[in-house]
């Protein structure tokens, strides 16, 4: 099958040709097929951002190329921006690009520059506010008197009204409280709709990516250096902290029992599967 | 990107020049001006060059920095050089056809106009590339200083001046950001006509202004809870002081001039 989403020895690098280059990514190879839920992982400047924005060619590539569909992304403009709206693409903080009047016509932002007629703009606009959960009251409102938390609902609706094949989010839950992090994943899992559609998200939450993600990508340096399950990666918990990132408590509980010499499975990442893999060690032991 | 414009930038380093007080370099832009506009012919204009030559050498900033600092200017410099090759009257005639005259004399102020714009934009260059720009607003608030006895805010002016360098390149950042971030909701920047062009500026605009307000204020709020309450009776941490290197420099700045002097008089 072709992959919706894919990358070949993609290359960036910042500020080319001054003192001040930078080389963010170097030669990734990555690919996503429709359908998958994917969580991308890595320590602060490890290029996770600079990565995403060359999924809908935000960013071009100073080598290598971004393939959507099979089709290069850069081919022609028009293909370019086509990207645009079927990968939609949520900044981090996304609450500082509002500016409408209200919250309705920022949401109606995208709809309308994809020359969408009227009805139909004005359908997505209440789909995508209802989605994520905004009143027909707060409509009207203007965005700047909103929560900060409504705030990142209105611009995470701004971008869904468009409804993108492909959703990816940069930290949409950083600065959020627990409560509006619990609610906000739920959105994006019900937007991914059971596979119908494609997420890629990154996060610094461990805990989310090893509960919500089917695949989880880490970066490390402008390389990716581990792509797999949950289970797979957090086996390589050693390997994770070398690389700045913070694992989940219950995984760093079960390495430590297995250095104390206990056969137990380390790739484990919720405390459920955690006594299951224990009851198991002392199910084997009884055995023997 | 936005983010390559050379806008007063610094290029770290640590050479003789870097290592100047920045009040050093200030006056010694100065001295260089005013031997710039007092040079009229060869002589003079080479001894502004070779000095000049010599501080870009030291600095080990190159050349090609410079001269890209320069290209934005090209306009201006090119209409001075042709305004002044038509508009300058001398004895020897070079070409004439229809209405238009050109003398040597006029072949002879257009490239000097055109060399003392481009010496002058490179040499205020050099001093911004080799000054951080809080060193630059320390060594002019400490030049200013006798203006306090006039009742002239220096150090709000220089802590002014100084938040608002500070400021540049975050503003420049977010500038990016939010435009990727409307472009990736599709709008578009560069095609249409003015009007269009004008509108599609207003969903980068106003983020950007009410991000601007909103940092100004936390700010304030920020050095108020610090306690600050302008100049009077506060230290530094870097405390600015003139060294050896500092006196020779502005030795080597005044020697500059007198010759520049020197030579105009004997019309070299
Ligand atoms: N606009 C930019 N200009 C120059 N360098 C940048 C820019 N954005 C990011 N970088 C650099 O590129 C590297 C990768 O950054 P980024 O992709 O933001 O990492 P992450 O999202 O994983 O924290 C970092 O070293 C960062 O300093
Ligand atoms: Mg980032």
């Amino acid at each position: 099958m072709t992959p919706v989403l894919q990358t070949v020895r993609l290359t960036h690098r910042y500020s080319e040709g001054t003192p001040f280059e930078r080389v963010a990514l170097d030669s990734v190879d990555f690919s996503a097929q429709r359908g998958e839920f994917i969580a991308v992982i890595g320590h602060t400047g490890s290029g996770k951002s600079t990565f995403i924005q060359h999924l809908n060619g935000l960013l071009k590539p100073s080598s290598g190329t971004v393939l959507f569909d099979g089709k290069d992304i850069h081919s022609s403009k028009e293909f370019t921006r086509q990207v645009r709206f079927r990968v939609g693409l949520l900044f981090q903080y996304p609450e500082y690009q509002l500016f409408e009047e209200t919250v309705y016509r920022d949401i109606a932002f995208g709809p309308k520059n994809m020359k969408l007629k009227d009805d139909e703009v004005d359908e997505r606009v209440r789909e995508a506010a209802g989605f994520v959960g905004l009143g027909e009251e707060i409509l009207e409102k203007s965005p700047f008197d909103l929560s900060g938390g409504q705030k990142r609902r209105v611009a995470i609706a701004g971008v869904i009204a468009m409804r993108p094949e492909v959703l990816i989010l940069d930290e949409p839950t950083a600065g959020l409280d627990p409560g509006g992090r619990e609610e906000l994943m739920e959105n994006i899992l019900r937007y991914h709709d059971g596979g119908k559609r494609t997420v890629i998200y990154i996060t610094h939450s461990m805990e989310d990516a090893a509960r919500t993600a089917q695949r989880i990508v880490v970066f490390n340096h402008g390389h990716i250096a581990m792509d797999g399950t949950p289970g797979e990666v957090f086996r390589r918990g050693f390997e994770l902290i070398q690389m700045g990132i913070i694992v989940p408590q219950i995984t760093r509980v079960m390495m430590r029992l297995r250095e104390l010499g206990l056969d137990v499975d380390d790739g484990v990442y919720s405390v459920e599967q955690a006594m299951a893999a224990l009851r198991e060690t002392k199910g084997g032991g009884d055995h023997a | 990107m936005l983010k390559d414009i050379t806008l007063g930038q610094y290029y770290p380093g640590d050479t003789l020049v870097h290592r100047l007080d920045p009040r050093t370099k200030l006056i010694l832009t100065l001295i260089y001006i005013a031997a710039l506009f007092t040079a009229i012919v060869y002589a003079g204009y080479a001894l502004v060059v070779l000095f000049l030559a010599v501080s870009i050498l030291i600095s080990r900033i190159r050349l090609r920095n410079i001269l890209s600092g320069l290209k934005p200017l090209i306009v201006i410099v090119l209409i001075t050089g042709i305004l002044n090759l038509f508009y300058t009257k001398g004895e020897h005639l070079l070409v004439h056809f229809w209405r238009i005259s050109i003398y040597w004399e006029g072949v002879e102020t257009a490239v000097f106009m055109a060399l003392r714009i481009m010496l002058l934009i490179a040499g205020t260059l050099l001093l911004t590339y080799t000054t951080s720009p809080l060193q630059l607003t320390d060594g002019l608030e400490s030049l200013l200083n006798p203006l306090k006895k006039i009742h002239v805010p220096v150090h709000e002016l220089a802590m002014m001046m100084s938040i608002a360098l500070r400021f540049i390149p975050t503003l420049i950042e977010e500038t990016d950001k939010i435009m990727s971030a409307q472009r990736a909701r599709g709008a578009d920047f560069e095609t249409g006509g003015l009007i269009a062009k004008a509108k599609a500026m207003l969903p980068l605009l106003i983020p950007l202004f009410v991000s601007a307000f909103r940092r100004a204020d936390e700010l304030a709020t920020a050095m108020e809870s610090r306690c600050y309450h302008g100049g009077e009776g506060r230290t530094r941490m870097k405390q600015l002081s003139m060294a050896l290197r500092d006196w020779i420099a502005l030795a080597a700045g005044v020697l500059l001039l007198a010759l520049v002097i020197l030579f105009r008089r004997l019309g070299i």
